[in-house]
């Protein structure tokens, strides 16, 4: 039952991200490119998002609990350190040389175009390289302490 | 080559509305965030079977959007990619690496963080807002590329 409706869930991720237009590069790439060919598309998407997001979730974290799980598992930290904001910068000159970010890119695996295949092949390489640098720091950290 | 790109103010505002009720049913179903990051990451280093699974139950939802689109709709989205691959792979890789240092992307992030005004989460996409923005702009008007 959590499988299926895991799968529904995704099923409507894909198909609003396919609708938006954040499956296609060219169009998200326009919508930062106010100098350019400008499309501000992307606003919408994220404001609709955004408010369905906001208004559903200040219902739904009211309960005890969620449907499947024990628990709500939120992120609780609240610092602003050098990896998230080192990281996040690093993510938009990727996003911005690219033109996919993650959540557009794992729906649009599904119209089989070699591009996006591509895009998400050095997207896991990246991850994995990723990781494996967070070790070596993590180990290099408890060196020093 | 750079395509030009219609605005679609209703499309992108629908396509958004179901992104966030998507992340709003993952929320009162399994009581995650709905982040494409986390969802690949997860299944990239499964920690148990029952973590994984609906996972990957997610990603298979999400790769089924265009394909649902194209059965209701007759089409695929379009994906048009404006860069070249080298520059899909730098991107993919940097995107790779940013979102793991980051611990998130547009969605996890831009939406859901954003959503529960998550301090973490807001500086995280204003600043890859901002390096996106750049970005673009260097590689369309200052490089040319």
């Amino acid at each position: 039952m959590r499988l299926i409706l895991s799968y529904l869930i995704g099923l409507m991720f894909g198909i609003g991200i396919s609708i938006s237009g954040m499956a296609n590069p060219a169009k998200v790439l326009n919508f930062f490119d106010v100098a350019g060919t400008w499309d501000p598309s992307l606003a919408f998407v994220m404001g609709g998002a955004l408010a369905v997001t906001a208004l559903g979730y200040h219902f739904i974290l009211k309960r005890p609990a969620p449907l499947m799980e024990a628990n709500f598992e939120l992120p609780t930290r609240r610092d602003l350190d050098l990896h998230l904001i080192g990281g996040t910068a690093v993510f938009g000159i990727g996003w911005g040389i690219a033109g996919f970010c993650p959540g557009g890119a794992l729906p649009a695996l599904g119209t089989g175009q070699i591009n996006v295949f591509i895009f998400t092949a050095a997207l896991i390489a990246g991850i994995f390289a990723a990781k494996v640098l967070q070790s070596v720091l993590a180990k290099r950290a408890s060196a020093r302490a | 080559m750079i395509f030009e790109t219609t605005f679609t103010p209703l499309q992108s505002l629908a396509g958004g509305a179901m992104i966030g009720l998507s992340a709003v049913l993952l929320m009162a179903v399994m009581g995650r965030i709905m982040g494409a990051t986390g969802v690949l990451a997860g299944l990239l280093r499964p920690v148990a079977l029952t973590d994984w699974s609906w996972r990957a139950a997610v990603l298979a939802g999400m790769v089924s959007g265009p394909l649902a689109l194209l059965l209701f709709r007759g089409q695929m989205p379009t994906v048009q990619v404006p860069v070249s691959t080298p520059m899909l792979i730098v991107g993919g890789f940097m995107v790779g690496i940013g979102v793991t240092f980051g611990s998130g992307c547009t969605s996890g992030h831009g939406v859901c963080g954003v959503a529960r005004l998550s301090r973490r989460s807001v500086v995280a996409t204003l600043t890859f807002m901002l390096t996106t923005a750049i970005t673009v702009y260097i590689v369309r008007h200052v490089v040319g590329a």
